[in-house]
């Protein structure tokens, strides 16, 4: 059995989350995967925002902050700036990281700064009641899109990848044990790593999609879910309507910490002269 | 028609009958539903408004400003942190003289983080310019709404009308409403003298304005100010008349003969009056002021309520921060301070973060400005109520 205890707030449970919510699979594996890295609890902080996804870190035993709606990223990038041996992990959503707080993730992304962000995505404002948010799909339902939803939909890991995170991966609360490799992965990485995870909200997406319930949910990502090895050989025809999972990108480039200390050493050494 | 809604649903009903040109929004606990109901009206097409679903309250809020420069009717509803995201937009609607409405749910601004009433999140806002009316209960909160917007348009300035989260935002009460078609005829079209879509006379929004006109802009804002009080009695008579329900500035409950009194907003003064009837049965002389316009500050309607009573007990659902104690107090004080005879005064800071506040403690109270009256002295004018370690 795995020790989740060691890393738990026991005395904060019952947790606020739905039954058949997926934040406790993405809770566990976040888990499994900070263990796997063997850096101890007290190296490691996780930042959260506002949203179900967030309430995450109340629940664990780290050095833990949570902040305002959409600045989980502002607030991670001062915090590991003037800490530069934590491990910072930020557990946000899909409308806390790429509707309010959009901004801070393409440039964080940009900046390439050492931290993982984990982005739970399930396609709607969950905590407020299921409003429509940047990565419900164009036609699905939601509460304030009780007729479909007019807009086209975020890609966050295509975002992630175009504003330059040199990692970045998808996957789904179905591939619960690839979830945790993703984000072991990404802590292990230098810069800014990115794990998209789709996660079933059965309470306000599923409903007025007709999805079923979280069983039927998780079923759903098992049979549309495709794998990106696979997926390079498949043709478009074939893949349309599944979701790409996998390492989607995964490459290197100076980081943020190392390339601000190599500027300071220099000035420094040249104010000497 | 009689109905059984929550604040939130009262109040999109009103914004329903009001039927905007434009709302934008986003979502936030305890406010949410009320844009969100309000969304089904837009889908559905029983109003003609057009939604915009924003990333965030600072786009909502500037969507809103946008859209009301072009002579649209314009409203939004937001909470706590969604307002205090707006706060750099709430002072350029008010300087641009756009007449946009809120409705407002008051919530507690982190941190902590919080999702339960007190009035920082409005208090906050205070000095944006903005007219703002706190309500009572949930037939309060429609009422207003409605009246917000006409008092909005005719004063040329944002307006936002406040209900205390989860206490008027999700109770159920007994609401009557307005006849559909009575609410356009009571508020008529919005005629903005200029427009940003008007291609034939074009204008102007935002320029810089610095050292030459900033100034004489500013000041016309604050004359502006100056004349919302007659505004608002003449459309709360015009509602009354109309509607058979009538408001004032400042609500006097059992005033006239009163020794000792409570000052408060918001839901409080609905728990008050039922203190104030029970303590009245007993043979006690208690009355109860309620400020239901804070801004601008009714400050002959609240000299003459306040001066009826010996002592006054101010109940405030913030502070200031300022080591001064709640705002209502120091609007007070200041009112008083050219008064020949003054209240003595002591200021309570409660329920702050959604604290309850019973009728019990509130008769508590009463019973200590009793005790004040008796010995004509305040042992500590400002203190924090029903906190732990007091």
């Amino acid at each position: 059995m795995f020790p989740y205890d060691k890393y738990l707030r026991r005395d904060k449970f019952p947790h606020i989350w739905c039954t058949g919510c997926g934040c406790g699979i993405v809770l566990k594996a976040l888990l499994r995967a900070i263990e796997r890295s063997k850096i101890p609890k007290d190296d490691v902080a996780i930042v959260s925002g506002i949203g179900c996804s967030s309430r995450t870190p109340g629940y664990l035993d780290f050095n833990t902050l949570h902040t305002t709606h959409g600045r989980a990223i502002a607030f991670a990038t001062g915090l590991k700036l003037a800490k530069r041996k934590l491990k910072v992990i930020v557990v946000t959503g899909d409308g806390d990281a790429t509707a309010i707080g959009g901004n801070h993730f393409i440039h964080a992304a940009r900046r390439n700064l050492d931290m993982t962000v984990i982005i739970y995505n399930n396609y709607i404002y969950g905590m407020t009641g299921g409003q429509v948010s940047p990565t419900t799909p164009a036609g699905k339902r939601s509460t304030t899109s009780p007729h479909g939803n007019v807009e086209p939909a975020f890609d966050i890991s295509g975002l992630a990848i175009a504003a330059g995170a040199p990692f970045v991966a998808r996957t789904t609360c179905y591939h619960a044990v690839q979830l945790d490799k993703y984000i072991n992965k990404g802590i292990m990485k230098k810069g800014f790593s990115v794990v998209e995870v789709l996660t079933p909200c059965p309470t306000y997406y599923a409903r007025p999609n007709r999805l079923g319930n979280a069983v039927e949910m998780l079923e759903w990502y098992k049979n549309n879910s495709i794998q990106i090895e696979v997926a390079r050989n498949t043709s478009d025809e074939e893949k349309a309507g599944k979701i790409t999972i996998g390492i989607l990108h995964d490459s290197d480039r100076p980081e943020f910490c190392d390339v601000y200390s190599q500027l300071s050493a220099r000035v420094r050494e040249a104010n000497k002269e | 028609m009689i109905v059984a809604r929550t604040g939130n649903e009262a109040m999109a009903e009103a914004m329903r009958q009001i039927n905007p040109d434009v709302v934008a929004a986003y979502p936030i606990t305890p406010a949410t539903e009320v844009v969100q109901l309000f969304s089904t009206f837009v889908h559905d097409g029983t109003v003609s408004t057009q939604f915009v679903p924003a990333e965030s309250e600072h786009s909502a809020i500037s969507a809103c400003v946008g859209a009301s420069s072009a002579g649209a009717r314009v409203m939004t509803s937001t909470s706590s942190q969604g307002l205090a995201l707006m706060h750099e937009i709430l002072f350029i609607a008010a300087g641009l003289r756009l007449p946009i409405v809120i409705c407002l749910v008051n919530r507690s601004l982190s941190s902590p983080i919080n999702i339960h009433c007190d009035h920082s999140d409005s208090l906050a806002s205070r000095d944006s310019g903005w007219i703002q009316i706190f309500t009572e209960n949930t037939q309060e909160a429609y009422d207003t709404t409605l009246m917000a917007v006409k008092i909005a348009e005719k004063a040329l300035l944002p307006a936002m009308v406040t209900t205390d989260g989860f206490i008027i935002s999700h109770g159920m009460e007994r609401v009557e409403l307005v006849g559909d078609a009575e609410v356009p005829k009571f508020l008529g079209e919005r005629k903005a003298k200029t427009s940003l879509l008007d291609v034939d006379n074009p204008i102007t929004l935002g320029a810089l304005d610095l050292q030459d006109y900033f100034f004489e802009h500013k000041r016309s804002e604050i004359d502006a100010m100056n004349h919302v009080l007659p505004i608002i009695d003449e459309v709360q008579k015009e509602f009354g008349k109309k509607f058979g329900r009538n408001y004032n500035t400042v609500d006097e409950y059992k005033m006239d003969d009163a020794e000792v009194a409570i000052l408060a907003m918001g839901s409080t003064g609905g728990t008050g009056k039922v203190a104030v009837d029970r303590l009245r049965e007993q043979g006690k002389k208690v009355g109860l002021i309620r400020c239901r316009v804070y801004r601008p500050f009714p400050k002959g309607a609240m000299l003459k309520a306040v001066s009826k009573v010996k002592v006054l007990g101010i109940m405030d659902r913030a502070d200031t921060m300022s080591t001064l104690g709640g705002h209502l107090y120091n609007e007070c004080r200041s009112i008083l301070y050219d008064s020949e005879e003054r209240p003595i005064m002591k200021n309570y800071i409660y329920g702050l973060g959604g604290r309850d506040i019973s009728i019990e403690e509130i008769e508590d109270i009463y019973a200590e400005l009793f005790n004040i009256q008796k010995s004509g002295e305040v042992d500590k004018e400002i203190v924090y109520y029903g906190v732990r370690g007091e």
